[in-house]
């Protein structure tokens, strides 16, 4: 119901909004800002790791001088990097983008809803994500630096870590709670305000994607909640939850009361955080099944199979944690247990990718550029899933775990894939949202740019991982081995500093395409789900009448029908 | 200020049979169930990970049962007046509300007034989270246990009484336009409220008895 | 007037069954404070124990939470959240088998 009502003043309309839209929005810029820091940080690690001790050019002379030593990259700050690019990308870039930006902005307008079911609670989250993004930025800035014990912040290291360790945790518990109230807010939108008509197996499959991705948040993340307070504890009242008996550090013994369990935060931390990889893909997976779908102008190769292999993977993603585990010291019978459940995780996941490429055959693709991010999506996604494998086998595991292999294989399926995933909704939905279309030229030229890179980056490092290299060195060439893969290093890193390049022309044609004059079509990619079916942009409370959904989400080329495509919305004849 | 509707805050929603705000909170009390899970989890673990010899009882640790015990008829009978507050609204009783739940909202301060006294009964005889269990040489995690997990649940009873209190003084106004509505939102606290209730029937055992 | 009536006389059942549920929560908290004078072995004490607090907790779920009339799509999220809280409870246990103790050094 868009009836005229007094017009908002600047704060309510664009700071303190409870419109899902504008709360998406607001997500998105600031996702997108961390995810710029997030890389930054990565590139100037990659100076230190290609050549050591050697000054940064450009920054590095405005770098203070506990973080750099003339220049040069310190020890201790290089490990400050690494922890925050890890959590900074994963907790403040990628999680609010794919599922408070695009989530927010889109599923109601799918569903066909007004709002999310709690608006207040949907501002509350975004405030609380915010809060938390800053508490982590600011970190940097105090004294003893940002967190450095890795994104994974075990025990004992994290315990008598810096003051900003205790930030991270500070700041984690604010981003935690950003995403539990998201959660709730996204499942009771999704099961109770779709539109009539629009039963579950006539969503799309982004919605889908959203659902099962809230029951993760919701259900997983409060184990890390509770490790985050056993942490702070542990720093702040001098407990021992997680340090042990005897420790000694640098000669000493320290004087804690021990008895504690370093593994104890290892479980409770990848309970969540196995699940929140998957956070990570299962939203980018809806994007490229949308996409895939309008630019194949055909319906869906296997829609049902995709939907129950998402629910299957969301129920598992909470039995295989202890697979980033496996040299912890358990026994073979739990060991075989995390391998069988890993294994069979492996099923679903080749599933979905399987039908999004049988629907690419027989049909009349158009190479929009969201589609060639789409199509690149899946072989990068099978490389990142494939390299997973001896990954989830303890026996291979052994040689592979903490190596260059591991940020490799992750990479993968974060960077080529979710980002790409990522890339190609912002192409997809920028009509929607902006009114008005991107340019051609800069979004191929972004494209193939980031794939070449991308591949440079990431595939040297399966082969420095396989070679031996360990991951989180500052100085890897200390090692005979590590030395012979130097070269590897060096491709990766002039890659990642061409990758940052590439996104010129995305970033320019982002800001650029808002101002011009001319707008898009109210429905430019002829696409038949619910958000083309209100006007650009979507006004306050997104429908003029609540719409009523007639049909599955993918009715393209429809035998009979006028066009090749038949709107969900629409009523067709017989 | 937002002029949309957004259905299902007082009619239920025809396939799930509950309001949005219920749908809600229940699946806000399962991630809550996991938070509390995990406490658990973790308590379990530290503790059969500890040969017996070194973990303290309850009592050994210098809890004390009987006032552990009122703490946990005083929280019991916080959960039937909570109720109560919500039938009454359901019969109109709008007298009969405002009576159970100041009980509910004064039974809650005793509990925090009861576990305040027992902590500084605690830090008065050395006792803090990071000291070890006093009558042996060695230490135990088992006071770190008990401070943050009573802790923990003492912020969640702040939190329940703090709804509360805003319902009885300022959200009350609501019933005389929506009645149906305001019940709902009673309802919402009340199942928050219960739950606080459900993890100290479990904690008061494992801490105090075991 | 008169549905309001019957239901005012729903509720008066349905309160005659609060208070008996209130009363059953005492009377249970009383023998779980008793059980542990009687310094029952660590094994069986936990057990006693845990079955009284189960047995607390389903009364105060089910009839204060009016989880025993509740809808189906509330009871399905339990089941999920319960079998998590299972896996949680159980699973990171039984990988610390033959492990070194925590304490002593």
């Amino acid at each position: 119901m868009s009836e005229a009502h007094p017009e908002l003043g600047f704060l309510r309309k664009y700071v303190f909004s409870t419109d899902h839209k504008m709360i998406g929005i607001q997500y998105g810029l600031t996702a997108l800002v961390f995810l710029f820091i997030g890389f930054s940080l990565m590139m100037m690690m990659r100076w230190q790791l290609a050549y050591p001790g050697e000054a940064i050019p450009l920054v590095g002379g405005f770098l203070k001088n506990s973080w750099v030593d003339n220049g040069a990259m310190l020890p201790d700050f290089y490990n400050q990097l690494g922890a925050m690019h890890g959590t900074i990308m994963v907790f403040m870039g990628i999680v609010p983008l794919a599922v408070g930006a695009f989530g927010n902005y889109i599923v109601p307008l799918q569903i066909g809803a007004p709002d999310m079911a709690f608006p207040r609670l949907n501002m509350l989250s975004y405030q609380a994500f915010l809060i938390g993004g800053v508490i982590m930025l600011a970190s940097f800035f105090m004294p003893g630096g940002a967190a450095s014990s890795g994104w994974t912040s075990y025990p004992p290291l994290a315990d008598i870590a810096t003051t900003g360790q205790t930030y991270w945790l500070f700041g984690m518990i604010f981003l935690i709670a950003s995403s539990l109230l998201g959660g709730i807010n996204f499942i009771v939108t999704i099961v109770h305000l779709r539109a009539e008509g629009l039963t579950f197996f006539r969503l799309p499959f982004f919605v889908w994607s959203q659902l099962v991705t809230a029951f993760l948040l919701v259900l997983a993340f409060p184990a890390l909640q509770a490790a985050a307070i056993f942490q702070l504890m542990d720093r702040l009242a001098g407990t021992s939850f997680f340090l042990p008996s005897g420790l000694v550090v640098g000669g000493e013994q320290i004087a804690a009361v021990g008895g504690g369990s370093p593994l104890l935060w290892q479980h409770l931390f990848w309970f969540l955080a196995h699940p929140e990889v998957y956070v990570l893909i299962l939203p980018g997976m809806g994007i490229i099944a949308e996409v895939i779908a309008n630019n194949t102008r055909k319906p869906l190769w296997g829609y049902r199979p995709m939907v129950y292999s998402l629910l299957f993977l969301g129920f598992m993603s909470f039995t295989v944690w202890a697979h980033h585990m496996y040299l912890t010291g358990m026994g073979t019978t739990m060991s075989t247990f995390f391998q069988a459940t890993t294994m069979i995780i492996s099923i679903p996941s080749v599933i979905i990718l399987s039908c999004l490429v049988i629907s690419l055959w027989g049909a009349s693709i158009r190479f929009t550029v969201p589609m060639l991010f789409a199509i690149a999506f899946l072989p990068m996604f099978g490389i990142g899933g494939l390299t997973g494998l001896p990954l989830g086998l303890a026996a291979p595991d052994i040689f592979l775990h903490d190596t260059y292999y591991v940020i490799g294989h992750f990479h993968y399926v974060v960077a080529p894939g979710t980002i790409f995933a990522m890339f190609a909704g912002i192409y997809h939905w920028y009509p929607k949202v902006t009114g008005r279309s991107m340019n051609l030229r800069l979004g191929y030229a972004h494209f193939w740019l980031s794939l070449i890179f991308m591949n440079g980056i990431f595939m040297p490092m399966l082969f420095e991982g396989m070679a031996g290299v360990s991951r989180r060195m500052f100085d890897p060439t200390g090692y005979v081995h590590a030395q012979a893969a130097h070269t590897l290093t060096l491709v990766t890193s002039w890659s990642a500093w061409g990758l940052a390049v590439s996104q010129i022309p995305f970033i320019i044609n982002f800001f650029w395409s808002m101002r011009k004059e001319e707008r898009a079509e109210e429905n430019p990619w002829q696409a038949t789900t619910l958000e083309w079916a209100t006007a650009t942009p979507p006004p306050h409370g997104n429908f003029d009448a609540p719409p009523v959904v007639y049909s599955g989400p993918y009715e393209y080329s429809v035998p009979g029908a006028e066009t090749d495509f038949s709107p969900q919305y629409v009523k067709q004849e017989g | 200020m937002s002029e949309i509707v957004i259905p299902y805050q007082v009619e239920p929603h025809p396939m799930t049979g509950v309001t949005s705000g219920k749908l809600g909170i229940w699946v806000f009390l399962a991630s809550e169930v996991m938070l509390f899970g995990a406490l658990f989890s973790s308590y379990v673990l530290l503790r059969v990970g500890t040969p017996a010899e070194y973990w303290p009882s309850g009592v050994e640790a210098g809890l004390n049962v009987p006032i552990g015990t009122v703490n946990t008829i005083v929280l019991i009978t916080s959960s039937i007046t909570m109720v109560m507050s919500w039938a009454s609204l359901k019969m109109n009783n709008l007298r009969g509300f405002k009576r159970f739940m100041g009980a509910t909202i004064g039974l809650g301060l005793a509990f925090l007034m009861i576990k305040s006294f027992e902590y500084s009964l605690k830090f008065s005889h050395g006792i803090f989270p990071a000291v070890g269990w006093p009558e042996a040489t060695d230490p135990s995690v088992f006071n770190a246990l008990y401070f943050t997990l009573t802790g923990l649940h003492a912020l969640h009873v702040i939190l329940g009484i703090a709804v509360n209190v805003w319902l009885l003084f300022w959200g009350i106004s609501l019933f005389k336009s929506q009645p149906e509505r305001f019940a709902g939102r009673v309802e919402i606290s009340g199942l928050y409220w219960h739950f606080v209730d459900l993890v100290w029937i479990f904690l008061f055992p494992t801490l105090y008895l075991l | 007037m008169s549905a309001s009536d019957v239901e005012n006389e729903d509720f008066k059942q349905h309160i005659k069954v609060y208070v008996m549920v209130f009363v059953a929560l005492g009377v249970l908290t009383f023998v779980t404070v008793a059980v542990s004078y009687l310094r029952l072995p660590t094994a069986a004490a936990i057990t006693v124990a845990m079955i009284v607090a189960t047995v607390k907790a389903s009364l105060v779920a089910g009839y204060f939470m009016h989880l025993l009339s509740e809808e189906k799509v509330i009871l399905w999220l339990l089941a999920l959240c319960a079998a998590f809280f299972v896996t949680l409870m159980l699973v990171p246990l039984a990988t610390m088998v033959g492990i070194a103790p925590l304490w002593p050094l």
